[in-house]
C-alpha cells in the first residue's frame, strides 16, 4: 500500500477528477487534454501520470499517438469504497438482531 | 431490494448517518447498546471476542471495551463518555479508538419505535474533520485490500518455500 500511488489522493486533486471527467467521454491524447485547462503540458502530464500510476487511467497506441481512457474497473473501485464500511456495520447489526430475538425469547 | 443498512455519507463532511430498521421493539434495541452483557454478546464474532471493561448507562458516564482476537492478544481497545441517556429514545457519546491517530468522534444515537415489533436506529456520527472521517471510511476498505495482498504474499512465499 505505501509504496503504490493511492486512488484516494489521486481522485482529491480537482484537476485530476477533471481529467477523468473529460476521459469519461473519449480516449484523448495528452495534447488534447492539456488543450482543456491552462495549466502547462508538463503540469497537466503529471497529473495524468499519477492518474496511469494508480491505474484509473490506461495508455493504449493508436499509431504514434498515445491515447488514454479511463480504467473502469478500477473506478468502480473507488465509487464503492463505502460498501465495505457499510457491510462491516451491516453485519454487526445484523448479530445483534439475532442476539437481541434471543434474549426475548428467554 | 432495498438495503437494511443505509451509510449516507456525503462528499466534503465531517460527519454521516447511518440507519437501520430491525425487527425487534425499541425496548429491545436500545437495551442491546445499555447492557454491558449484551454489548459484548452482539460486538463479539468467530475472531475477535469484546469485553466491556466498564459501561455507566447514564448521563455522564463512561465506557471502554476491549477486543481480543482468538490468540487472546488485544486487538482494539475504545473509550468514552455519555452525554446523554434517555430510555428507549437516545444516547450521545463520544467515541475515541485508543492508541490510533483517528481523534474522537461524537456519535448521536436515536432510537425509534416503528411498530410493536419493529423500531429504527439513526447513528449520526460527527469526526473532528473532513479527512479524517474519509480515514475512517476507508479503513474497512483498506483492510480488505490488505487482507487480499496478505493472502498473496502467503502464496507467493509457499510457492517459493516448495520449489
Amino acid at each position: 500500500m505505501e509504496s503504490r500511488r493511492d486512488v484516494f489522493q489521486a481522485i482529491a486533486d480537482p484537476t485530476r477528477r477533471a481529467i477523468l471527467t473529460l476521459l469519461a467521454g473519449q480516449a484523448l491524447t495528452p495534447g488534447a487534454i492539456a488543450e482543456d485547462f491552462h495549466s502547462s503540458r508538463q503540469t497537466i502530464s503529471k497529473h495524468i501520470q499519477i492518474l496511469t500510476e494508480c491505474k484509473l487511467v490506461e495508455q493504449e497506441f493508436n499509431g504514434r499517438e498515445i491515447y488514454y481512457h479511463i480504467n473502469p474497473k478500477k473506478m468502480k473501485e473507488v465509487a464503492d469504497f463505502i460498501e465495505p464500511f457499510r457491510k462491516m456495520w451491516d453485519a454487526r447489526f445484523n448479530k445483534l438482531e439475532s442476539v437481541m430475538k434471543k434474549h426475548k425469547n428467554k | 431490494m432495498e438495503q437494511k443498512t443505509k451509510v449516507n455519507a456525503e462528499d466534503g463532511k465531517q460527519e454521516l448517518v447511518i440507519t437501520r430498521e430491525f425487527d425487534l421493539p425499541v425496548e429491545l434495541l436500545f437495551k442491546a447498546y445499555a447492557e454491558p452483557e449484551l454489548v459484548e454478546e452482539w460486538m463479539s464474532n468467530p475472531y475477535s471476542t469484546t469485553k466491556m471493561l466498564k459501561l455507566e448507562s447514564k448521563k455522564q458516564g463512561g465506557y471502554q471495551l476491549e477486543s481480543k482476537d482468538a490468540q487472546g492478544k488485544v486487538v482494539f481497545r475504545a473509550n468514552g463518555v455519555i452525554h446523554e441517556f434517555i430510555t428507549n429514545k437516545k444516547i450521545t457519546r463520544t467515541f475515541e479508538i485508543e492508541n490510533t491517530p483517528f481523534g474522537v468522534q461524537l456519535e448521536v444515537y436515536e432510537f425509534e419505535n416503528l411498530t410493536d415489533d419493529t423500531s429504527k436506529l439513526n447513528m449520526h456520527v460527527i469526526y473532528e474533520s473532513t479527512a479524517q472521517r474519509d480515514e475512517v471510511l476507508k479503513l474497512p476498505f483498506a483492510q480488505g485490500l490488505n487482507m487480499a495482498h496478505n493472502r498473496i504474499q502467503e502464496i507467493l512465499t509457499k510457492l517459493k518455500m516448495t520449489k
